[in-house]
């Protein structure tokens, strides 16, 4: 078992990282807490798929003419560099998220004068309240 | 262009986005024109698109060319062929109902940016519904994601800040979710095409069935997020309430049914119905218990809701459990019943949507009692609300009753008659809530001075109208969408 642990001790990382993350996004109130929480999350899948892109032993995955490549690498497997370029997209994805995000707070802020979730809800509930007397 | 119309109905819009985006600076008036014309061509495209997948079975597109495990295929069969002419026809009739409301609820500066905003969501839910590869949905639902959550932020009112942001933490969670089982997915197959995993799958699933089976756990709780299934729902209400209305309209009558599509499509095609009947039965029996939840807890909090829009938000989270439950009960008339959903609540939930948005710009809320003598200052915006509703409480001749019978038929067939139980007293809470719409509609006292004074412009008259006769097409004729939606069951269950 604990051979398992640290031959895959990247995936112990990745779910570690991952319990992180989620525990920051739900038991913070800051707002840009929260989204770093969000950002730990994401990493930990960035980290999850360059993983599985891992050949034992393989190298960087450039095609060379047949017969060749250089000395000692005649016989050595590529690394997988598909999960590499998901990735990169997945990267943009979690850029745009942070972004879309950040200024969410910005607006957010200049509204309520805070980015405390729990002064935010008992700000809404103090007009729902004046709203109905 | 009748061979390469699958890639244009999803670049179309999204260039369009573009176009309203740049050029919207200078020329402001032009964005409506050109949101139109991109969202009818997508529309018709999709139509024809969908005629093909029924005469044809399926109408594959390869991007670039590339052969399949290798390019990313656009694949379409009738599943996805009703719901890509669900998602472009609900688009282009929005598109057409905004332009009012915008003008209204949208400061003068941001409304070309809110127009191609509504652009790239119709482009990324377009594109989840019609991609057959699996990471170029995960890219569209983050494409379709990112944009709703801007639009519910783009309301007047400063809780649509927050309740963007809620969507946005919760949103993000699901997408990743999902983005973690494609992964898993790929480390056990090697593949990102749904067909070629679903050939190699079960290999995989002797060599590393607890790889699978993290993947589908995954998935299914991401997509559960996404479209809003109880108890996963707490994102919906907030984002419906506080988005602008046009907003509210084109998210409600689409999004949640387009993250239930794609688990049919995982459920089904990817991992296919042995591995779901065969391996995780109680997984799918699970779905089945949320699904009925759903379906009674979402209307019982609708009754209690006096903002309109709230209301018809919780409807939704009742609705999306009857096209939840036709999947749970992997049963053929349960699943028509389904699919042919995601046509029936487009329409009904399009018009009650659109005929709140024409009570916000005409009295400014939407508080229910602005409702009042709706019937007699703008009778037609006050008969398709009245047919929506009867459609969504489920009145035969209406499209509701359709989805109802064939759900009500594959509970019967599976032994599992408790459920009908489940599919009355939901009709039932659904038929109390509307009825205290119709209620000020219809029977308001006229002493009373009506909140709504005159008939909404002709834009949105059309495209509300269009909703409500929907509603009743889809009732009247209902071999339409009925013998098209057995036909994809059948296909999803591999029965003929």
């Amino acid at each position: 078992m604990l051979e398992f642990l640290l031959s895959h001790y990247n995936y112990a990382i990745y779910i570690a990282l991952m319990m992180i993350g989620l525990y920051a996004i739900l038991a913070r109130g800051n707002l840009v807490k929260k989204i770093i929480g969000l950002n730990i999350l994401q990493t930990a899948v960035f980290l999850f798929y360059i993983s599985i892109g891992k050949v034992d032993r393989g190298t960087v995955p450039v095609i060379w003419p047949a017969g060749e490549r250089p000395p000692g690498f005649e016989n050595v497997p590529y690394e997988n560099p598909l999960p590499h370029v998901l990735m990169l997209t997945a990267i943009v994805v979690g850029v745009s998220v942070t972004a879309v995000a950040l200024a969410l707070i910005v607006r957010i802020k200049a509204a309520y004068g805070t980015v405390e979730e729990d002064e935010i809800l008992e700000a809404d509930e103090l007009r729902d309240r004046e709203g109905d007397a | 262009m009748d061979a390469s119309l699958p890639a244009l109905v999803v670049v179309v819009p999204m260039l369009a986005a573009i176009l309203t985006a740049l050029a919207g600076r200078w020329w402001r008036r032009h964005a409506w024109p050109v949101a139109l014309l991109a969202t009818a061509f997508a529309a018709a495209g999709s139509l024809r698109i969908l005629w093909r997948a029924v005469h044809e079975g399926v109408v594959l597109y390869r991007m670039g060319g590339w052969p399949v495990p290798t390019g990313i295929p656009y694949r379409i069969d009738l599943l996805n062929g009703i719901v890509l002419a669900m998602v472009a026809c609900v688009s282009f009739l929005s598109v057409l109902w905004m332009r009012e409301s915008v003008k209204r609820e949208i400061r003068q500066a941001g409304q070309a940016s809110y127009y191609a905003v509504v652009l790239l969501f119709t482009t990324g839910f377009l594109g989840i519904t019609i991609t057959g590869d699996v990471f170029n949905l995960y890219v569209f639902l983050e494409i379709a994601s990112i944009t709703s959550y801007v639009l519910v932020a783009m309301g007047r009112r400063r809780e649509g800040l927050f309740a963007g942001y809620q969507y946005l933490i919760l949103g993000s969670i699901g997408a990743t979710f999902v983005l973690i089982g494609i992964g898993h997915l790929y480390m056990a197959t090697g593949s990102l095409a749904m067909t070629d995993i679903a050939a190699r799958l079960s290999g995989a699933l002797v060599d590393h069935p607890s790889v699978v089976h993290t993947s589908f756990a995954f998935i299914t709780v991401g997509l559960a997020i996404k479209m809003a299934l109880f108890p996963l729902h707490s994102w919906q209400p907030g984002a419906y309430t506080y988005a602008p209305s046009s907003a509210s309209l084109l998210m409600a009558a689409t999004a949640t049914k387009v993250a239930a599509y794609a688990f049919y499509r995982f459920a089904f095609t990817v991992f296919g119905t042995h591995y779901v009947t065969a391996r995780l039965p109680q997984v799918m029996d699970g779905i089945m218990v949320m699904a009925a939840a759903a379906m009674v807890v979402g209307p019982l909090f609708a009754v209690r809701q006096d903002n309109l829009k709230r209301m018809l938000a919780y409807s939704s989270v009742g609705q999306i459990g009857y096209v939840v439950l036709g999947a749970a009960l992997v049963n053929a008339s349960a699943m028509t019943g389904s699919i042919a959903h995601f046509w029936n609540h487009a329409a009904s939930k399009g018009a009650l949507f659109a005929v709140v948005g024409i009570v916000v710009l005409r009295s400014g809320s939407p508080h229910i009692d602005n409702l009042r003598g709706l019937g007699r200052r703008a009778p037609w915006t006050a008969a398709a609300m009245t047919v929506a509703a009867l459609s969504l409480v489920g009145v035969p001749l209406t499209g509701g009753f359709v989805t109802k019978y064939y759900l009500a038929l594959g509970t019967l067939e599976t032994g599992r008659g408790v459920l009908l139980a489940f599919i009355l007293l939901s009709s039932l809470l659904t038929a109390v809530y509307m009825w205290r719409c119709l209620q000020r509609v219809w029977f308001a006292d006229p002493d009373l001075e009506p909140a709504v004074t005159r008939e909404a412009p002709w834009t949105m008259r059309v495209a509300t109208l269009t909703f409500g006769a929907a509603c009743l097409v889809f009732g009247v004729f209902a071999w339409i969408p009925v013998d098209i939606a057995s036909a994809a069951a059948r296909a999803l269950l591999g029965e003929n």
